[in-house]
Parts: C-alpha cells; sequence; structure tokens
C-alpha cells in the first residue's frame, strides 16, 4: 500500500556491476517519510550495495535515485555535501575513528558543520551517548570497546546532528536480544519523535517484526517483493516465506 | 535555489523569538538551522534583559530535536550565570515528550585517575623500555632464530614459494634503488676524497680510499640503511595489519605459530639477499669511484683496479659480509618486534611502522659501530 505522500527516496531501474559481476538488476523501490524501511533479503544479494549508492559512496551508472526530490546522478560536490547533512550513516563495522575518543567521534559531525557553542555540543555528546546507554565510555578509544558498543557508539554519531534521514547497515548483528531491543526502541523513538525516516538493512527478524512500517525484499540483485511486512508475509513468496520461517527458527510467525 | 522542508509531514516555520515583558516566546522549528543563526541573536537580545526573571513560553513551538533541547538548556545555564532565573511554560504535549527524551544527563565526573608523579612516569618509561621491551625483544630473538634454523630443514613450517616470493619483494625489487643510491655514494667519496688528494699529488690513493671505504663501511651501511626503510617498515605494517584484522589469531587457532609462517620466510629472504645486495653496492660504488678517478682525476682504469687488488683483503669482504648477515637479522627482528607489538586500529599500524623505520636504523648504525669496534 503506498503512502499518500511523496517518497523521501526514490529509486528506479538502478543496476550496478561490482567488476564483471552484476550485482543489482533493474532495482526500483520507493521509501517513504516518517518510516521504517527494511531492506532484506539472504547475504549477498546486494542490500549494502543498494545502500552505499543511495548515500552516495557508489557511483550511479545505470537508473536513478531521487533523495528528498533530488536527483543523485547530478548533484554538484556541495550539494552532494549539504545533502549529505541530511543523512546520518551507521556502517556495518561502525567506522569509527580509530585515533580519537568516543566522545570525540560523535563530537566531530557537530564542531564540523554547525557553529554550536562549545558547552552545547558536549551536552549533545553526552545525549547521544546517553541515548545509546553509552555514557560510561566517553573517553574510551574505539578499540577498547566491544564491537556491540562499538556500534552504538557509530549510531550515536550517526544521529550527531539529528538527520531527517537515517541509514542503518546491520545495527543490531552482533548485540545481546537486551541491547538489541534497546535500540530497537531507540529507533522508534527517532521515528516518532523527531519524525526521521529509517532505511535498515537487517536480518534480525525480531527487530524487523518490531520496526518495519515497510520491507523491500532483495534475491540475487532484483527487487522481489516491495510493501508492508503484513503484505509482504501474505504475499505467497516462497523466498520471503522462508527468510522469515528460518529467522524465528519455526513455522511463520504473526505479527506480535 | 528552492529549498524545501524535508522529511517532516507538514512545513514547520522557521525559528523566531520575540522578547515581550518577562516573557520570551520561542516559536516555529527549534532545529539545527535556527539554533545556528538565532541563538547568537537571541543571546545578544537577552544582554540587555534588566529584570532578574524570565519565563520562556513554548506555546507556538512547533518543532524541536536534540540539537534544540541542548541549545534550550544552554540557554537557561547562560542566563543563570547572569543572575537571571528562568521557567519554562507553556510546553505542548508533543514537545515536551521530545524534551523528556532528549534530557541532557547531567555531566559526570572524568572518570579519577591518580595523576603519577613526574618520578613514577619516569620510573615506568624505565622499566618499561629496559626490562619490558628489551625482554620481549630477547624473547623474539631466541624465537625467531631458533625457528629460522630449525625451519631450514622443515620445509611444511611455512607455505610453499614464500621464500623466493620473500626474497623477490625484499631483495630482488631493491637492487635498482640500491645500485643508483651505492654507485653516487661512490661518485661522491672520490670526487671529496681526491680534490684533497689531489692538493699532495697523492691521485693514487683515491683507489685505497674509495674502494676500503665501500667494502667495509659504506657498502655494508647504506644497503642496510635502505633496506631497514623499505623493507623495515613493510614488515612491521604487515604484521601488524595482520595483528589488528585478528590473521595472527586466527593462525595460531588453526595450529600455525605466527613467527614460523610469517616472520621466518622473511628472515631467510633477508638473510640471503642482503650480502648480495652489499657487493652489488660494493661493486657499484666501487665503479663510481673508477670513474671519477679516470675522469676527474686523470688516472688510469688499469691503476685503479691494480691499487684495487693491492689494498683490498678477503677480510675486508668477509667483514662485509658479516655486517650484512647481522644487519639483516636485526632488520626483521624489530620489524617483527613492533608489528607483534601493534595496538589499536589504523591508526596503531602507522604508529608501530614509524617506530620500526626509526628503530631499525638506528639499531643498523648502533650494531655497526660495535661492530667496528670488535673488528678493527
Amino acid at each position: 500500500m503506498p503512502s499518500s505522500q511523496s517518497p523521501i527516496i526514490d529509486v528506479s531501474h538502478l543496476s550496478a556491476t561490482l567488476g564483471e559481476r552484476q550485482v543489482l538488476t533493474d532495482v526500483s523501490f520507493r521509501v517513504y517519510p516518517n518510516q521504517v524501511t527494511v531492506i532484506l533479503g539472504s547475504s549477498g544479494c546486494g542490500k549494502t550495495t543498494v545502500l552505499k549508492h543511495l548515500i552516495g559512496l557508489y557511483p550511479i551508472r545505470s537508473g536513478q535515485v531521487r533523495i528528498m526530490q533530488q536527483e543523485l546522478a547530478a548533484l554538484d560536490e556541495p550539494q552532494k555535501q549539504q545533502l549529505s547533512l541530511k543523512m546520518g550513516v551507521l556502517f556495518q563495522n561502525g567506522a569509527l575513528l580509530n585515533s580519537i575518543t568516543v566522545a570525540e567521534n560523535v563530537a566531530i559531525p557537530l564542531e564540523q558543520h554547525t557553529d554550536l557553542p562549545p558547552d552545547v555540543i558536549q551536552d549533545l555528546v553526552r545525549l547521544k551517548l546517553k541515548l545509546v546507554e553509552l555514557e560510561h565510555a566517553a573517553h574510551l578509544l574505539p578499540s577498547e570497546l566491544s564491537g556491540g558498543m562499538r556500534k552504538r557508539a557509530a549510531l550515536a554519531r550517526a544521529i550527531a546532528l539529528d538527520p531527517p534521514l537515517l541509514f542503518c547497515d546491520e545495527p543490531s548483528a552482533g548485540l545481546d536480544p537486551i541491547t538489541m531491543a534497546a535500540l530497537d526502541e531507540l529507533i522508534l523513538n527517532l521515528k516518532h519523535q523527531l519524525g526521521m525516516t529509517i532505511v535498515l538493512i537487517t536480518h534480525e527478524v525480531p527487530s524487523i517484526f518490531r520496526l518495519a512500517d515497510r520491507i523491500i525484499f532483495l534475491d540475487a540483485g532484483r527487487v522481489v517483493f516491495e510493501g508492508t511486512l503484513q503484505e509482504g508475509l501474505q504475499s505467497g513468496i516462497a523466498r520471503i516465506e522462508e527468510f522469515f520461517r528460518k529467522g524465528k527458527g519455526e513455522g511463520m510467525p504473526t505479527r506480535s | 535555489m528552492k529549498t524545501r522542508s524535508d522529511a517532516a509531514p507538514s512545513t514547520p516555520a522557521a525559528f523566531a523569538f520575540q522578547l515581550e515583558g518577562d516573557v520570551l516566546y520561542l516559536k516555529g522549528s527549534l532545529v539545527l538551522a535556527g539554533v545556528d543563526q538565532q541563538l547568537p541573536k537571541l543571546k545578544k537580545q537577552l544582554r540587555k534583559y534588566p529584570r532578574k526573571f524570565l519565563r520562556i513560553n513554548l506555546r507556538e513551538l512547533q518543532r524541536i530535536d536534540s540539537i534544540g533541547v541542548a541549545a534550550l538548556q544552554h540557554l537557561r545555564d547562560w542566563l543563570q550565570a547572569q543572575g537571571i532565573k528562568t521557567e519554562i511554560e507553556a510546553v505542548p504535549p508533543g514537545i515536551q515528550q521530545i524534551m523528556q527524551t532528549f534530557a541532557i544527563p547531567p555531566q559526570t565526573a572524568a572518570p579519577a585517575g591518580e595523576k603519577d608523579s613526574a618520578l613514577e612516569r619516569f620510573g615506568e618509561r624505565v622499566y618499561d623500555f629496559w626490562v619490558r621491551d628489551v625482554y620481549e625483544f630477547l624473547l623474539l630473538l631466541v624465537d625467531v632464530i631458533y625457528y629460522s634454523v630449525v625451519d631450514l630443514f622443515q620445509r611444511k613450517a611455512h607455505r610453499k614459494g614464500e621464500f623466493f616470493n620473500q626474497a623477490t619483494l625484499i631483495g630482488v625489487n631493491a637492487v635498482p634503488i640500491i645500485g643508483l643510491i651505492a654507485f653516487l655514494i661512490g661518485v661522491v667519496l672520490a670526487l671529496q676524497s681526491g680534490e684533497q688528494l689531489r692538493q699532495f699529488g697523492a691521485n693514487i690513493f683515491v683507489a685505497d680510499l674509495t674502494v676500503v671505504a665501500m667494502v667495509q663501511e659504506m657498502g655494508p651501511l647504506i644497503t642496510a640503511i635502505m633496506v631497514a626503510g623499505r623493507s623495515g617498515s613493510s614488515i612491521a605494517s604487515e604484521i601488524a595489519t595482520m595483528v589488528v584484522t585478528e590473521e595472527v589469531d586466527a593462525l595460531k587457532t588453526m595450529g600455525l605459530n605466527p613467527i614460523r609462517f610469517i616472520v621466518v620466510p622473511k628472515m631467510h629472504a633477508l638473510v640471503f639477499t642482503l650480502p648480495f645486495l652489499t657487493i652489488l653496492a660494493d661493486a657499484l660504488g666501487i665503479t663510481g669511484g673508477l670513474l671519477v678517478a679516470y675522469l676527474n682525476l686523470d688516472l688510469a682504469p688499469q691503476v685503479f683496479y691494480n691499487r684495487m687488488v693491492e689494498v683490498l683483503y678477503v677480510r675486508d669482504v668477509a667483514i662485509g659480509f658479516v655486517k650484512s648477515l647481522v644487519f639483516a637479522v636485526l632488520i626483521v627482528l624489530n620489524g617483527s618486534f613492533f608489528g607483534f607489538r601493534v595496538k589499536g586500529g589504523a591508526e596503531g599500524v602507522g604508529k608501530v611502522t614509524t617506530t620500526a623505520v626509526v628503530g631499525a636504523i638506528i639499531l643498523v648504525i648502533v650494531a655497526d659501530s660495535i661492530l667496528g669496534l670488535i673488528f678493527y
């Protein structure tokens, strides 16, 4: 059920190759504002490649990507930078700068892109770290954190500027169920209270059930399904059924 | 350029403020753009505020985000510091909820760590270097030497072809640069000394000087310093990267000894190639000297050659050879020592690489001095 609003991300006929290998074939989908859209599919199906096109890391060679009514391929460098301020990205492995502390990592976008007074920046850093439950780790270096903590610190950095659009590449992979649930709740809060639009890549079925407004299911570089989670579950597409059945370790789950 | 509101379903007005009596009205959307532009103006206006109490009215505030919440907190703290008490009123429910979610946590004291005195720090440094580092270096030395000898006879300890691979990387690929530098050093030696010797009519001795200096000292030293810079750094950074990316741990869990698997092939390769590189450097350096002697000092090549045969003893060549063996061991040991000590990520790799190059060059020169004292 497409929303009545105009999409915040509009991908049409995106194809991509990595070297000789065709990674994406004619991928089209839309992401609507103030929703959590989950991109899912088995490993190697091209999810991260789609994400890297959306955040401008891969050049668009075939097809179109429009974000916030702007054609990504047509933007020049300053425009791209402006757009990047409105997008927060949480990378698969965190991608924190290793030579500076967690707090300094979170402060970077605030210091570089705003003229806020230093005490406001410090307050914001503390706040963002509290949101991801890492206040106690502010003074530590990324190498001193566990994998899950690193990911949460990276999320704090991604939301430093309160971007309207947040991309998360496997935010909850490698986290314990309690932390995972807390992270999901934070993502829901960002959506409900700040009106953020969130694009998630995740394999965690419980997270998908908690968060997903819409799902985009990729298989071998093609979009197999696009729609709400409920529609996806009832679509009768074997790959989707199998994904959720195996993800839960049992028969078809019901939304709880 | 046309600007649009981004994600918000409805378009909230831009941020504005209005001071009426003792009430400050904040309107529109208190988000990054508004805060960045308006906060300084707002503070400027409030500097002239005469009373001791201010009510901040949020009735017309449509949107706020964490930056807005932090800015509001900052404003209240700032007013407090000016001696003005504040109170927030008429908060719309939606805004109230966001303000609760983004309530700025109180500042926690920095982790209390007792500061060491200068003496303690000095002691720690001395201990770290003379006890811990030297001890670890010696441990590594024993391990590497032991396995380097043992693995000469046990081909299975490392991958097939690794020796030739490393010998090519460390030795053969260094031939052009070492050849060029050695040749130029020979030229410079002959030029400088020739100028002095000519004053005494002792042109002929330029051969003695160039040949002995190149073979005993300059050849081994220059080659070792070049290799230390070139391969010492690559050994350290390669091993450090392997540590950081857990490749070394993976080797251990596969039952492979990282020293045998990574360090020993490099040790074999460098111990084998460095003497050859040194001989090449000697030869090219002498050639440089011969060329200068012929072109600049009118010394016939045959005369230079005869003089060379006369002054050069097997002992000199042997000393150069022994030196180059010692340097080879030191360069590989030093590189792997620093490589295995890496801490942190990419930055750590950079740090140990730098330390390794500096360390290798110092080690080579110190060892050269010690060997010089022993041999002469």
